[in-house]
């Protein structure tokens, strides 16, 4: 049999399937849909250099899967956000895998951004009549960045809670308006439940649609402009010989993008995510740092204090931002090769490499003054203390269905309890903080006479992590010690 | 077959065997793909199978006894009493106290019988009613005995009896696991 005469006879006993894919077809044109996406003409050829746009796309279609599963189990509200990652950290099957590949797949991701954009500025493939495009690439960068930042409050744990204080602060001194988006975004002065539910909502619904409107925009305007080929080749009228999209490059995107999940997956197997100990705000060793991408942000704010601190914070990164933007309306000559626009190049590298520098002197100022390195180094073993600690479930005394109110005394003694000020370090129904420990089931492991001694006189262990001596009425010593013993 | 048809399409015999390669490595790669790529997605479902599913596994939590009063509280023979327990439960990554009524009864022997008052057709709470001595369920008009079993309605069985113990004078239930 010859080799047409087999291909032919495929064809007949696949009929069935033909005939049901020649009815769809018919009435939804996925034929030459498919061909218009497969056969796209790539100017010199498919190349590995073009495989991070379609990397990105895979990267947020990751974020968007792990980002509805974590959404399962999260309930944003001041008390219960910290609960919730712990338990979906801590109890849910491959909650910690699914967690950590959305944790580090924000940083694939930033990774990514800059693959992108300097894959694009190198090969000069933002001249001629791709303005909009990379302006469209420039919005995009930044929504990515707003996900970075809004998704790292939400699990409500030390290091988040304090960084975000800070990055809202850093808001504040905008001149004007800064104040007012500050309390906007945080909901009112202080960071709390408002807060989260606001950043929540930004996070899973307003900058995902955001994301989704301007990828379809930036895809459409990039297949209308079409792809730029090689430095060498004219961008309005390729001259190279093209090669289609399928199957060559359809092969090296997909290569990359198993080579995203299998990075990703390796990452967040052979590195758990961690979740710090519950929020403290009264905690004033905490020392809080950005992630690595806000890091040079972070850095550049030390070198700005006073009336001057607007330049530093609100002109400088505003130029910087515009200069980004206009690189189509700057660098316009027809001119692609990088080594023939060199005026181009270092005006574009320049600001990575401040950048760069930026972030390797704030990591050498907190290796070199021994004070945070100390305290950063406490704060780790904290969070992996904390990750140690089995998960307990929180008692909600109060079921939504069928109130059950505690005794009088007990509503008294958790009364006592905040007047006191006891949840400043022992945490909001002594959940415990990185402060002090967690007093829930302590009235089975301390009979009331332990509770009641160690209360009014602490021993020196209590003592030197800062426990004051109680020196209310009895009848609060009886009541407190009856709500912790009611802890369970 | 297609010799003939790419003839009639204008295209000589030499070139129609080319195209037909082409096409044949073309389709092939695509159902390599979409196989290895089908492959691949459902190993990446597994986790999130799993993460889905654990709710599933963590529910099944052991009841315990829960006190009902002393006794002397169920002394009533002609009606049987109703008693609210409070039942502890995990619920998610919370520990719950809700409350349930139960009815309590005795048997022709005189032993104590906790008649739970979900209703075994859908689950509504069935009441007692004092005047037609029966238990009556509100949402279907499921009809049921003092002893609990079924006289009418769409239930497809008694009322569940809940296991009793008597401890030191008091009454205890083990509700059923949540």
């Amino acid at each position: 049999m010859s080799r047409t005469e087999f291909q032919s006879n495929a064809l007949t006993e696949r009929s069935g399937a033909r005939r049901l894919y020649d009815w769809i077809d018919q009435r939804t044109g996925i034929r030459s849909l498919l061909r218009h996406i497969l056969d796209e003409p790539i100017p010199g050829g498919a190349r590995w250099a073009y495989v991070f746009g379609s990397g990105l796309l895979c990267a947020l279609f990751i974020q968007a899967i792990t980002g509805v599963a974590l959404a399962l189990y999260y309930v944003p509200a001041a008390g219960t956000a910290h609960e919730t990652v712990a338990y979906l950290t801590k109890q849910v099957w491959s909650g910690s895998f699914i967690r950590g590949v959305h944790a580090y797949g924000s940083h694939f991701i930033v990774l990514l951004l800059f693959a992108h954009v300097i894959q694009t500025f190198v090969y000069g493939a933002f001249k001629k009549r791709r303005e909009i495009l990379w302006l469209s690439g420039v919005c995009l960068f930044l929504l990515m960045l707003g996900m970075a930042f809004t998704g790292y409050l939400l699990p409500w744990d030390q290091r988040s809670y304090f960084a975000t204080m800070v990055g809202t602060n850093v808001m504040a001194e905008a001149p004007v308006v800064g104040p007012l988006l500050k309390r906007l975004l945080r909901g009112g002065e202080d960071m709390g439940t408002l807060t989260l539910s606001r950043f929540y909502t930004l996070h899973i619904l307003v900058l995902p649609g955001l994301i989704l409107t301007l990828i379809a925009l930036h895809v459409c305007l990039f297949r209308r402009a079409g792809p730029a080929g090689t430095p060498q080749d004219d961008l309005i009228k390729p001259q190279r010989p093209s090669q289609p999209f399928y199957p060559r490059q359809l092969l090296m995107d997909a290569g990359f993008a198993l080579a995203l999940v299998l990075g990703l997956v390796g990452v967040a197997h052979f590195l758990p995510i961690t979740l710090g100990p519950a929020t403290n705000p009264a905690s004033t060793e905490y020392i809080p740092r950005p992630e690595w991408y806000f890091l040079p942000m972070f850095q550049w704010l030390k070198y700005w204090q006073g009336p001057r601190a607007v330049i530093g914070i609100v002109v400088i990164p505003s130029l910087v931002l515009l200069l980004f933007a206009g690189v189509p309306f700057l660098d316009r000559r027809y001119e692609r090769r990088a080594r023939k626009r060199l005026f181009s190049v270092v005006g574009f590298v320049l600001p990575l490499a401040v950048l760069a520098l930026l972030g390797a002197l704030s990591y050498r100022d907190d290796r070199l003054d021994p004070r945070v390195r100390l305290q950063l180094a406490h704060q780790k073993d904290e969070e992996a203390r904390y990750m140690k600690q089995p998960f307990v479930p929180a008692l909600e005394a109060y079921s939504f269905a069928n109130p059950v109110p505690p005794s009088p005394e007990i509503v008294a003694g958790r009364g006592v309890f905040l007047a006191h000020h006891c949840n400043f370090c022992h945490g909001d129904d002594a959940a415990g903080t990185a402060a002090a420990p967690r007093l829930v089931g302590i009235g089975e492991q301390l009979s009331t006479e332990q509770l009641m001694g160690l209360i009014r006189r602490p021993n020196a262990k209590m003592t030197a992590g800062k426990m004051p001596v109680f020196v209310g009425r009895d009848d609060d010593l009886h009541a407190v010690v009856a709500y912790l013993q009611s802890l369970r | 077959m297609a010799t003939q048809r790419a003839t009639l399409a204008g295209v000589s015999e030499g070139e129609s065997g080319k195209l037909a390669a082409l096409v044949g490595r073309r389709s092939f790669l695509a159902m390599l793909f979409s196989t290895v790529g089908a492959a691949f997605a459902a190993v990446c479902a597994l986790p999130f199978a799993r993460y889905i599913a654990y709710p599933l596994y963590a529910a099944g939590s052991h009841s315990h006894w829960v006190d009902a009063g002393p006794v002397s509280d169920f002394t009533s023979t002609s009606e049987p009493v109703r008693k609210l327990i409070n039942i502890e439960h995990l619920d998610g990554w919370q520990q719950t106290v809700s409350q349930q009524a139960v009815y309590v009864t005795r048997d022709a022997g005189g032993a104590f019988v906790a008649l739970s008052s979900v209703c075994p057709h859908l689950g509504c709470s069935v009441a007692w009613q004092s005047n037609s001595k029966t238990f009556v369920c509100p949402c279907h008009g499921g009809c049921f005995a003092p002893d609990g079993s079924r006289i009418s309605g769409p239930p497809p069985r008694r009322m569940s009896a809940l296991p009793t113990r008597i401890d030191g004078g008091r009454l205890s239930i083990l509700p059923p696991s949540a």
